[in-house]
């Protein structure tokens, strides 16, 4: 038998991040030719760097894969009103954690993709919205912007040009829900974070301050100076057709090497990921179920076919072992690969705790704006945590199904779906250990008598 | 906008019918005129959309295009394909366009409300018994109408504040609020005192005042009113009556020049609360809080009761001869009022020209707060000038009454309910004679040789022509005080006593049938019964050139008075 290589990581944004010696300043960001894209940004015309980024095919690392091209495109440059560029830095997706790495490690990155940003969006004023845990990660960002302004990478006339462009950091009060663009746009403006209603309040007409609004992922903003240097043409021609550039994945769970790895799209299956990169399960345990892109994605059974068809038309016949790391391999199998949080479950895990664990976190984020989410993530919880209390009842499955049901495509904001695919899937896939649960589970504890 | 308002107007198809619908408007209002109920509770047709409660969940299409080239799609009978989106959409956030196509009632809508209602009662607690909204709940309501009638839930409900008080007149129950953000809303957008908001979040948002801040502005009230469900509920009002017992009569509010509309909910006789009636023309669907106190008076320890002469009771009829006796052959001054009716105005008009008398008017003032309180403070000043019993602006004093009595030409005075001790007359000073007509004891009443009491606006029916010259009616709602007769038949009375052939009918409808005769008059033509729930504009052109202190508010601008009817 032939040995398989192992994959290898193409580090583009994460190209610095972990060499000995590199730190966040500045004097070692320029060092590295840091700023040298902002310099050949300002010698382009905005547009150009836009259609740059639209010919890159660079799809947003957030969790939606959304193209960023086309995203800029939407903008509405008519109205007059002031444009602002948002990086969305509420990381928040459990089992992410890739763009705390980038704005630890290497803040300069993303300021500089910012900037390219936001000069061809011609943003009148640029804010990086951090989640209220990364004190650090803020306090790095502050230094670092402290650093670019003094040297005119940021801030006014930059780079002595008559661009100017603010970059503030504001920092969240600890809600999953600004994660979400309009509930960070709203969180931004000093209120509650309740998501807007589309339409009419898409951000890139009717954003911040009801002015057109782009909102970008860290990584997808890293991107853009990354596709400047390399051009758009050969940008796209790293990873796949449809899921150009590298991806960061963060791989979590009962894996020997639990960590963050940067390859170009396609390059790898979830079981090299598992079994090479990440140095396979712990000794003697077997892979029960993998959620392949942060928790609100739909969990993957371990023993499970997939077959379909690719967009391209071609036939897959895959195990979960099969399934590309991409953003339509996951995707075509039913789940997505979302912000590129794979959480990976060995035997050993109950998935009905598991369920208990993601409802509780989906029940204590939810915004409580709209009326299936509030009510139905809640219940959700209360039904799991009974079930774990030793009081699972035979029907509980098929409850769960129903009120997740009633959740999906119902609510203002994606987080309906981020609430109710977890129980979906779960129940679709491990019906039978919900079902064990009613029959063998109750084992209650004796009174505590006082 | 066409001058015709039919290119004002798109077809849409709903639930299979295609219907003429006004271009712009969205799917709750679009059916609701074509008397389909899209049932849903934060959005109100006179708040920002909110789309947060998910009740009005529908099914919409529209005609399928060609994204590439803006072709129509047809299907293989050559008619337009409808691209059906695949999740249900909020009624109250989609607008009309033409050709949409609407399903109200298709599986996936009838699933979606069963869905809302239950996920609404999980953690709703069991109060109907006990709770004051029980009746006119629309959680009560759309649960029968729309819910699976059953419940599946079987977790422990959440625990709120039960009696959070959050003004002077507003008490909440965190229990049973179903966070439609209504309330805040209101208080941004209408009243402009952004008090309130949630706290906490997911299901255990909680509704209440921002730190340091209550509920205390004059529209509090409205936000009982406009709470879906018995999570607001007003501290007067609250434990005292069952609503289903309560008789509602529409009525006009008589605080101020505003002329709210409003609905007067009584059992057996007593007044038991006063809530706003729509009119988008005048006060939308709000009024103000001290306006909802008025009904107070009625059974106020000031309250007028019973006729009396020179300080002995007598019976009415009595005191109306008295009265008679008193005035006939001298030289009579009237004190008119802006809170009387059109009709009780007309009538004094028509005394005092047919016993020659001088006439005298004061209005009462205030600050304008640019929504419902109008600087005139008096329902009816307008009626004044509509009646012809003044030409003139009135001031907030009897200064011209005052310089005649001190000039000897006035022998004898009717008054109707004004107080003269507060405005320039010294009634220590007052040697002639006075009949005082009104509802309210005060410094005058006691002076008066002849006191006969009248009703107030809730015991009576009549009309009122407010800041906008909108002539609106009101009906009785309660009777009177015992042994008393309608206002109309005490004035009718008056004039038949003091002039010889004087026929004057007491009857409204007769009256009215007098006062609309003259073309020149504003309310040609007008049959008091006949008058719309929502009012007739008048054209008040004619009164342009007087200083009106009333100021810019709702529906309301000083320029606009000049509207033709």
């Amino acid at each position: 038998m032939i040995k398989k290589k192992t994959p290898q990581e193409r580090r583009i944004i994460l190209k610095n991040a972990d060499k000995p010696a590199y730190s966040n300043k500045l004097a070692c960001y320029l060092k590295n030719d840091g700023y040298s894209m902002l310099k050949k940004a300002f010698k382009m015309k905005p547009e150009e760097i836009g259609e740059e980024v639209l010919k890159s095919g660079v799809r947003g690392r957030g969790g939606a894969g959304f193209p960023a091209g086309m995203k800029w495109k939407f903008l509405d440059r008519k109205s007059g009103k002031p444009i602002y560029l948002i990086c969305n830095a509420d990381e928040s997706e459990p089992g992410t954690f890739k763009d705390r790495q980038i704005m630890h490690k290497d803040p300069h990155q993303l300021i500089e993709g910012m900037m390219i940003a936001a000069y061809a969006i011609q943003a009148k004023q640029a804010f990086i919205y951090i989640r209220a845990e990364f004190f650090e990660g803020a306090r790095i960002l502050e230094e670092a912007i402290a650093e670019a302004k003094s040297k005119k990478f940021c801030g006014d006339k930059i780079l002595g040009s008559s661009y100017s462009c603010d970059l503030v950091v504001h920092r969240g009060a600890g809600a999953y829900i600004c994660g979400e663009e309009t509930g960070l746009i709203e969180s931004l403006e000093g209120k509650r974070p309740n998501p807007r209603i589309k339409p009419p309040y898409f951000p890139a007409v009717l954003g911040l301050y009801q002015c057109p609004t782009i909102v970008n992922n860290v990584e997808t903003l890293c991107n853009v100076k990354h596709i400047l240097e390399m051009g758009g043409e050969e940008f796209s021609k790293i990873g796949k057709p449809n899921n150009t550039g590298t991806r960061i994945w963060c791989v979590s769970g009962q894996v020997q090497k639990p960590g963050y790895y940067e390859f170009e799209c396609g390059a790898l299956t979830m079981g090299e990921m598992i079994y090479d990169v990440c140095g396979g399960l712990l000794p003697g345990r077997t892979l029960k179920a993998i959620i392949p892109g942060g928790s609100s994605s739909k969990i993957l059974r371990a023993d499970e076919r997939f077959t379909g068809k690719l967009k391209d038309g071609t036939e897959f016949d895959w195990g979960i072992d099969d399934i590309p790391l991409d953003f339509d391999g996951p995707a075509s199998v039913g789940s997505m690969s979302g912000s590129g949080g794979i959480i990976v479950m060995d035997d050993t895990v109950d998935m009905v705790e598991a369920m208990a664990n993601i409802n509780a976190f989906y029940a204590h984020e939810s915004c409580g704006q709209c009326t299936p989410c509030r009510e139905g993530s809640l219940w959700m919880k209360k039904i799991t945590t009974r079930m774990c209390d030793g009081e699972a009842r035979k029907e509980d499955a098929d409850l769960l199904l129903s009120v997740a049901n009633q959740i999906e495509g119902r609510t203002i904001c994606a987080f309906g779906e981020a609430a109710s695919w977890p129980t979906q899937s779960f129940i679709a896939k491990f019906r039978d250990e919900f079902e064990e649960k009613a029959l063998n589970g109750n084992t209650k504890p004796p009174l505590q008598l006082i | 906008m066409s001058t015709n308002g039919k290119a004002s107007m798109v077809t849409i198809n709903l639930d299979g019918n295609e219907v003429e619908v006004p271009a712009g408007i969205n799917l709750v209002e679009a059916a609701g005129i074509h008397g389909t109920e899209v049932p849903h509770y934060c959005y109100h047709p006179k708040l920002s959309v909110a789309g947060n409660c998910r009740m009005c969940l529908v099914e919409m299409g529209t005609p399928m295009r060609d994204r590439a080239t803006g072709e129509a799609v047809l299907d293989e009978n050559g008619v337009q394909k409808i691209g059906w989106v695949p999740k249900p959409v909020i009624g109250c956030g989609t607008n009309v366009s033409p050709g949409m196509h609407v399903k109200t009632k298709s599986s996936m809508v009838t699933d979606s409300r069963e869905g809302i209602m239950e996920f609404l009662l999980v953690n709703h607690p069991l109060d109907c018994p006990i709770c004051d909204q029980a009746g006119e709940c629309r959680l009560q309501e759309f649960a029968t109408d729309y819910g699976r009638g059953y419940s599946r839930y079987v977790e422990r409900k959440n625990v709120k504040p039960k009696r959070t008080k959050l003004g002077p007149r507003v008490t909440l129950d965190d229990e049973r609020c179903i966070l439609c953000s209504r309330c805040i809303r209101f208080c941004q957008e209408v009243v402009d005192d952004d008090v309130l908001g949630f706290v906490d979040r997911g299901s255990f948002s909680t509704l209440t005042c921002f730190p340091g801040k209550e509920l205390s502005n004059n529209y509090s009230l409205n936000t009982v009113d406009l709470c879906p469900v018995g999570a607001l509920t007003s501290t007067d009002f609250r434990f005292k009556m069952r609503v289903w017992f309560l008789k509602e009569s529409p009525s006009i509010c008589a605080e101020s020049s505003a002329g709210s509309n409003i609905l007067v909910s009584s059992r057996e006789g007593v007044i038991h609360r006063i809530t706003p009636r729509r009119n988008d023309n005048v006060n939308d669907s709000w009024m103000t809080d001290s306006g909802r106190e008025l009904y107070k008076q009625v059974n106020s320890k000031n309250r007028l009761l019973g006729a009396s002469v020179s300080g002995e009771s007598v019976h009415l009829a009595e005191a109306i001869s008295a009265a008679t006796d008193l005035l006939q052959g001298k030289n009579v001054g009237i004190v008119g009022s802006c809170r009387s009716s059109v009709e009780e105005q007309y009538l004094l008009n028509k005394l005092a020209k047919n016993i020659k008398a001088k006439k005298f008017l004061r209005g009462h003032f205030g600050d304008d707060d640019g929504i419902l309180l109008s600087a005139d403070r008096t329902p009816n000043l307008r009626g004044n000038l509509v009646t012809g019993f003044s030409s003139k602006y009135p001031s907030d004093q009897l200064t011209q009454l005052s310089q005649a009595l001190g000039k000897k030409q006035i022998e004898a005075l009717i008054v109707m309910g004004e107080d003269l001790s507060d405005s320039d007359i010294n009634l220590d000073e007052l040697k002639v004679p006075v009949v005082f007509l009104g509802t309210q004891q005060n410094a005058t009443s006691e002076f008066s040789q002849v006191v006969i009491p009248m009703l107030t606006s809730f015991e009576k029916s009549g009309s009122f022509i407010n800041r906008n010259f909108r002539l609106q009616s009101f009906k009785q709602a309660i009777p009177g005080p015992a042994g008393l007769l309608p206002d109309l038949h005490v004035l009718a009375s008056l004039i038949n006593g003091l002039c010889d052939d004087a026929e004057q009918s007491s009857d409204l409808a007769t009256i009215w049938k007098q006062m609309s005769k003259s073309p020149t008059n504003p309310l040609n033509g007008i049959v008091y019964s006949h008058i719309p729930d929502d009012g007739i504009q008048l054209n008040g052109a004619k009164w342009d050139s007087l200083s009106f202190v009333e100021k810019n508010a709702l529906h309301f601008s000083p320029v606009k008075q000049t509207l033709k009817a």
